[in-house]
């Protein structure tokens, strides 16, 4: 057996506290209250102790991080430690006022998300008055900064047909990188699923015009696509497997293999709080569970992408198929395949109301 | 300016760096990290925003045996992908 190569990145959800209420978040639906999140002083031991393990890069992100009041510090942390930082952020706390002193703290990279290119819209799909405006001017002071600019759009149904658009905004503020992601529906996307699926006609569209963009960008923009692999027929490598690139970190401390995992029942996952980071990554029954190819289902042992796609994502195993340990219904071999088509089917027509993501607008509890 | 009279430099928040708990040379991109074989990293060393691709085929060929044509393809070729993926301009 090949000894465990070291994490790649550390994804520090700081904060589940947001400004915005986006419906497509992939946030649990039992948010982390503000009174459980970690301190600085354990964040500051998290980052220094990724680092001293080969973690490379490190991703604040959240909820809005930018909610935290000590997320300069911790970023000059990072930055001693010899992390290399990216801020992925919603746009909206981000003044002038908080600008430099980023900069001077010594941050790599910021993430600007974005809801829509038209306004009304946009602030209808974030909850948030005059956030669309806010994220242009945020946009516009990182890029005067000199600092490169992630310009990210979340694709669904009701916003889906403006991608050109999308696009294009993306050019013209300057973004050296623009991301077009499909929802993901883990949380409250999947949740708002219904509301927000996109239609076969409407995934195509948006591809198209990302390979355009791709194809007329080359060497100006990187143009990054995630595809919502409801249509696919092979699943997405979740995190590039489970406990094999990346360790997230929860606002309350707990480190999970993915985004998601909290939503798999019967799993202990460990706290930063209770033990170090060493420990989770090489011998905690968290991380073991699922990484490699031994834990497999036999239909995907005996693919030849089990080392590809990893047998795909165990929260949507565990949400689509009620087993985290089954194949990925997203691939066309998992016996459960047909419940995709199903949400498909379910999300053609059906009505566009969404419920805003915010902590106790939870639906009945189990739900 | 096309082909080898270009001169590559690292695109903004663009990273080289040396590794010490992998022992290796990583480049590090926003949200995107690199890991790189013998002749990529020996390319990369000579990328500072001076030295032009031919300047660098010159270099490496100096320093290797192998033909001149077979290294500048792999020169190319290599920052021909990288700035395709973002992390170099060329």
């Amino acid at each position: 057996m090949t000894p465990l190569a070291p994490p790649m990145a550390l994804i520090a959800e700081l904060t589940h506290r947001c400004p915005l209420q986006c419906s497509y978040c992939s946030n649990p639906l039992h948010l982390d209250a503000a009174r459980n999140e970690l301190q600085t002083r354990d964040w500051k031991n998290v980052l220094t102790e990724a680092a001293r393990l080969g973690v490379l890069q490190i991703h604040f992100s959240g909820g809005e991080p930018m909610a935290r009041p000590d997320l300069v510090e911790l970023v000059a942390h990072a930055s001693a430690s010899g992390l290399y930082i990216n801020l992925i952020t919603s746009g909206v706390l981000l003044t002038d006022a908080m600008m430099s002193p980023l900069l001077s703290a010594g941050i790599d990279h910021i993430q600007v998300s974005f809801q829509d290119t038209q306004e009304t819209s946009a602030d209808r799909f974030g909850g948030y008055h005059c956030g669309h405006a806010k994220k242009l001017e945020a946009a516009r002071r990182i890029r005067e900064s000199g600092l490169p600019l992630t310009a990210n759009f979340v694709i669904h149904k009701q916003n889906a047909a403006r991608i050109r658009e999308m696009l294009a905004l993306g050019e013209e503020l300057g973004a050296q990188r623009i991301e077009i992601a499909h929802t993901q529906y883990y949380g409250w996307a999947l949740l708002n699923r219904k509301a927000l699926l996109p239609s076969r006609a409407q995934l195509a569209l948006v591809t198209e015009a990302v390979i355009d963009a791709q194809a007329r960008l080359s060497g100006r923009i990187t143009i990054d696509y995630v595809v919502p692999d409801y249509y696919a027929e092979r699943p997405k490598a979740c995190m590039g497997g489970w406990g094999n690139r990346f360790i997230v970190i929860a606002p309350s401390g707990k480190a999970l293999p993915c985004h998601a995992a909290e939503s798999i029942p019967g799993m202990v996952f460990p706290s930063v709080r209770d033990t170090t980071l060493g420990e989770i990554w090489t011998a905690s029954d968290a991380f073991r569970k699922y990484r490699g190819t031994g834990w497999m289902p036999v239909t995907c042992r005996n693919c030849d992408r089990r080392e590809i796609d990893w047998g795909g994502c165990r929260c949507q195993a565990l949400a689509l198929a009620g087993d985290a340990g089954a194949t990925d219904p997203a691939c066309s071999l998992s016996p459960h395949h047909h419940v995709m088509h199903e949400a498909i089917a379910a999300a053609t027509d059906a009505a566009l109301d969404l419920i805003p993501r915010r902590p106790g607008l939870l639906p009945a509890q189990g739900a | 300016m096309t082909g080898t009279a270009r001169t590559p430099s690292f695109r903004p928040g663009v990273k080289f760096r040396f590794d010490s708990v992998r022992d290796a040379w990583v480049l590090l991109a926003p949200e995107k990290l690199f890991l790189l074989d013998e002749i990529g990293v020996e390319i990369l060393k000579l990328v500072d925003g001076t030295r032009s691709i031919d300047g660098i085929i010159d270099d490496l060929a100096a320093r290797f045996t192998a033909p001149r044509a077979e290294i500048a393809r792999d020169v190319v070729g290599a920052l021909e992908d990288l700035s395709a993926r973002g992390a170099v301009e060329l």
